[in-house]
């Protein structure tokens, strides 16, 4: 925490573009150990005949919904720009869909701190999503803090998988 | 809870007081020496004197201030309320404060309580109250013949007639199923208060005990909602279209300090709760939450990371001069003012660490007083002596609520039913 982002939030999620500027401004004033990189998004499996296209599991599985954050970190790491744009896209082809992005934080927080922190999270997914042309109108945002893990151990792998921006299709979808 | 208020005490004035009785504990030196103190089962039914001797018995030992002493041991057996103790016979057994009651039901269906607190070493009465309540209402007689007893020799006001709100957990952690929750002080009578198809989080005493203020996920939008415990109604505070969370009363209880996210940003704001208005007060970019009201509701501490790092802030409750004052390792969140207005209580998180500590209001003379690895979100008890927190156990196994001084002993687990967290003191009930 101690090497927290200096840069304005403002800046860094007004104008997605150049996140990459702020996240190099934040590792020049990093003084823990860099983050474990989150599991690489798993390649897109192949649309098959049981999946309804522009449904939400057709979002989940053949799009993916869940990006990863660097520790007390929330701009979003380019690795996980490729699997937000699919997101935009795919929110693209489905217009009526609309969808909630969930913010989480890892178990190294308040309570209160890490329900702020996973605003912070699930918002700058929105903006992303957002600069990428999806109407702000169709992205909801909700904070869970670290209430409610997918990993429980106290470990990096853990931490890693649990800081975490997941896009949930919440109306619209085919079905 | 306004039903409770249909008793009274009244001084029994047989014998009175000398001035020169020395039975005192002094509660700054916490449980160093305990007071040893003799409490007879009450006279009459003898199973409610039992029940009441029982609880003033049990709630004085876990103050950790006084021992009480195995009424086996003890030689007399009075039969009479009103006759003077044999004072030889319980300094016999090193007993110092002796306490004899009697419990008598009305003709009129009431429950009558009288008891007197003995200087054995003195050698005289140096308390003597009398109650009268409904019989059901029996415990809370008990805990408010231990506060008594407690205020007398400590010279601090008790708590032990007072509720705690909290967080029941149950389930996996990864789907853990939360609950708004009360009980009494000593783990008596837990209620759930909502059903557990919600999450809720951060429940709040109001100074009358009345209300909760606490956040709610009722229909997947997390805000922060009153609950009502006389009429169990809910209502959600504001129409907010982001999340509002870390609800605290003022002292007055007629605003509500909380937190506001918009955009990703959390800053401070005061609802005024007759009028519903909001005042803003903080406008960082930086994380801004966790709001407390000093005592005497001229300032609100509150943790920020606007600085890089978590730390501990006070503002004046118009959001003027906002400085920080925690300065220690590691980062400070979840400050919680003392209601006695001399010390903030706090979470300091190294790690993966919690433990909680104590500062000044000023952010001087930090102290840690736990280190069970996970605890975090300090609640005060009335008096401003003891605190109760939660304790994470690690791996998502559960977790659980304890009490300790603020000197940091007698840290001991409260009593609940299953996993608990997240506690919240009542004020002294009315």
């Amino acid at each position: 925490m101690m090497y927290f982002s200096r840069c304005l939030k403002f800046t860094c999620l007004s104008a997605a573009l150049v996140l990459g500027a702020c996240t190099h401004k934040q590792e020049a004033v990093n003084t823990a150990p860099p983050p474990t990189p989150p599991p690489a998004p798993s390649a897109p499996a192949p649309v098959t005949s049981s999946i309804l296209p522009g449904s939400a599991e057709d979002f989940r599985v053949n799009v993916g919904d869940t990006v990863h954050f660097g520790y007390n970190e929330y701009s979003i790491q380019d690795a996980d720009k490729g699997i937000l744009g699919r997101q935009a896209a795919w929110l693209a082809k489905y217009p009526a869909v609309r969808v909630s992005v969930e913010g989480h934080a890892d178990e190294r927080g308040t309570r209160e701190y890490n329900l702020a922190l996973g605003a912070r999270r699930a918002n700058a997914v929105k903006e992303y999503l957002v600069s990428q042309g999806v109407s702000t109108g169709r992205v909801e945002t909700v904070s869970y803090g670290k209430e409610r893990p997918i990993c429980t151990e106290s470990n990096e792998g853990c931490w890693a998988q649990n800081r975490r921006g997941v896009t949930i299709v919440t109306g619209g979808a085919n079905s | 809870m306004k039903k409770f208020l249909v008793l009274f005490a009244a001084l029994a004035a047989l014998w009175t007081a000398p001035a020169y009785a020395a039975l005192q504990v002094d509660v700054t030196q916490g449980n160093a020496q305990p007071l040893p103190i003799a409490i007879p089962d009450f006279l009459g039914d003898p199973q409610v004197g039992a029940n009441v001797a029982g609880v003033v018995r049990a709630d004085l030992e876990r103050s950790g201030l006084f021992r009480p002493l195995d009424p086996r041991g003890f030689a007399e057996h009075a039969t009479n309320i009103n006759a003077v103790p044999n004072f030889g016979s319980w300094r016999a057994i090193t007993a110092q404060g002796l306490v004899t009651g009697q419990v008598t039901l009305q003709p009129d269906g009431r429950l009558r309580v009288d008891f007197r607190l003995w200087d054995v070493f003195g050698q005289s009465q140096i308390l003597g109250l009398q109650f009268f309540t409904t019989p059901e209402n029996w415990r809370r007689i008990a805990h408010m013949v231990s506060d008594a007893i407690y205020e007398r020799i400590t010279g601090e006001k008790g708590y032990f007639d007072t509720r705690i709100v909290f967080i029941s957990e149950s389930g996996p952690a990864i789907k853990r199923v939360k609950r708004l929750a009360i009980m009494d002080e000593d783990g008596a009578n837990p209620i759930f208060l909502t059903r557990g198809d919600y999450m809720v989080l951060t429940p709040r005493f109001n100074p009358t005990a009345q209300m909760i203020a606490y956040m709610s996920y009722i229909g997947g939008k997390p805000r922060v909602y009153l609950f009502d415990i006389e009429t169990g109604k809910q209502e959600r505070l504001g129409d907010f279209p982001n999340m509002t969370f870390s609800p605290r009363f003022s002292p007055d209880g007629n605003q509500v300090a909380l937190t506001l996210e918009t955009g990703g940003n959390s800053d401070i704001y005061v609802m005024d709760l007759r009028s519903r208005a909001m005042h803003r007060l903080t406008t960082d970019p930086g994380i801004d939450t966790a709001p407390s009201f000093s005592s005497d509701g001229k300032q609100i501490v509150f943790e920020s990371d606007r600085g890089g790092g978590q730390q501990i802030y006070l503002m004046n409750v118009d959001g003027s001069g906002q400085r920080r004052i925690s300065f220690g390792a590691g980062a400070n969140g979840t400050p919680v003012w003392s209601p006695r207005g001399d010390l903030i209580a706090f979470t300091r998180r190294q790690g993966v660490q919690f433990s909680i500590g104590v500062m000044r209001s000023d952010g001087s003379g930090e102290r840690i007083i736990t280190n069970g690895g996970r605890d975090e979100g300090p609640t005060w008890a009335p008096n401003g002596r003891v605190l109760m927190f939660g304790r994470e156990a690690p791996g998502g196994r559960g977790s659980s609520i304890w009490s300790v001084d603020v000197t940091g002993r007698n840290e001991r687990r409260v009593l609940t039913p299953g996993s608990a967290s997240d506690p919240a003191w009542s004020p002294l009930i009315q």
